[in-house]
């Protein structure tokens, strides 16, 4: 019985899409999601739904939020000071783009 | 770590484009499911629902019967599963994602079974209690039926037991408004059955407005 080839099995049937390093990243793109997905949305919501520690979610919402795909607002409810992030438009665009991407490798894939 | 991320990590084998893109399609949805589910317990709708028990208590109050007074409670609790459902469904529908999948399926099926036991407790108590004896005698008169003395303590506690176990999916808020419940429902249970619209209302509308408030300004509406 012949072998299959590794290599061949993973080679891309056509080029992949090049895709938006700061959305292309597991946690950034789990943040970006639940955001649109859930609105405005609390540090404290954030990191319990994915699973965060505050430190790793801190660093990857100041890159979106840097990259302008994540805005970030904050204020006090009940006295306590609350940090609430939302999806910008462009946030919201760039999401889009990647689901794009991603059914245009699937796509290519099936030929 | 939830398993349910992409694997993404550089020291695994290599695969293939589109495995990766499936992967990260199903990680992309699953995380909108259970962000839905997880802030998506209406605030304002709940306290609509604590308005319509309020108004619901204040008529149960005044029924004459023990039919008349179910009635006015299993109305309520059909209005008042209406509005949460649709609240619930105006946010899903607004982040484009369906409700009912993933996380949002375990939250429904955390609360469903509470709920049901509540409708065949309260089934069979209208049909012991009110079919078979008739539902014309006053209501003073059949609220020393044991059955009936409970079943205000019964719903308060089976909803407080069904929002703690489906609120493990939900803001913290939701359980403790279920471990509430479970309270109110206790104290209603050794207390006298005049008081039992009061406990409801309590529960029902009370709990509900407050937690509803909390709610919409903590994790919008």
């Amino acid at each position: 019985m012949a072998r299959l080839s590794t290599r061949a099995a993973v080679r891309p049937a056509q080029p992949v899409p090049d895709f938006d390093a700061v959305v292309h990243q597991r946690v950034r793109l789990g943040i970006l999601s639940a955001l649109v997905a859930g609105g405005a949305t609390s540090f404290t919501d954030l990191k319990t739904v994915l699973g965060l520690s505050d430190g790793n979610l801190s660093v990857h919402a100041r890159k979106l939020e840097e990259a302008g795909y994540v805005s970030v607002r904050k204020r006090f409810a009940d006295r306590v000071p609350l940090t609430e992030y939302e999806a910008t438009a462009a946030g919201r665009a760039a999401l889009d783009m990647y689901l794009d991407q991603m059914e245009t490798v699937i796509r290519a894939a099936r030929g | 770590m939830p398993a349910d991320r992409p694997a993404l990590r550089r020291a695994e084998p290599p695969v293939a484009p589109d495995a990766a893109a499936h992967a990260s399609l199903r990680f992309i949805r699953d995380t909108m499911a259970r962000t839905v589910a997880f802030t998506a317990v209406p605030g304002w709708g709940g306290v609509a629902m604590g308005g319509t028990a309020l108004a619901a208590a204040a008529l149960a109050a005044r029924q004459p019967t023990a039919s008349d007074w179910l009635t006015v409670w299993a109305a309520e609790a059909l209005v008042g599963a209406t509005v949460a459902a649709l609240t619930m469904g105006h946010k899903a529908q607004g982040a484009g994602v369906p409700l009912f999948s993933g996380q949002g399926r375990k939250f429904l099926l955390g609360l469903l079974p509470a709920l049901l036991v509540g409708v065949a407790v309260t089934l069979a108590v209208y049909s012991v209690e009110v079919v078979q004896t008739g539902d014309t005698y006053a209501r003073q008169g059949v609220s020393a039926s044991l059955t009936l003395r409970l079943l205000p303590g019964l719903w308060l506690m089976l909803y407080g037991a069904g929002v703690v176990s489906a609120g493990m999916f939900s803001v913290r808020l939701v359980p403790t408004m279920g471990a509430l419940f479970l309270l109110a429902g206790a104290l209603a249970l050794l207390a006298p059955a005049a008081w039992a619209d009061g406990f409801l209302a309590a529960g029902f509308g009370g709990l509900h407005v407050a937690f509803g408030l909390l709610i919409a300004r903590r994790h919008g509406g």
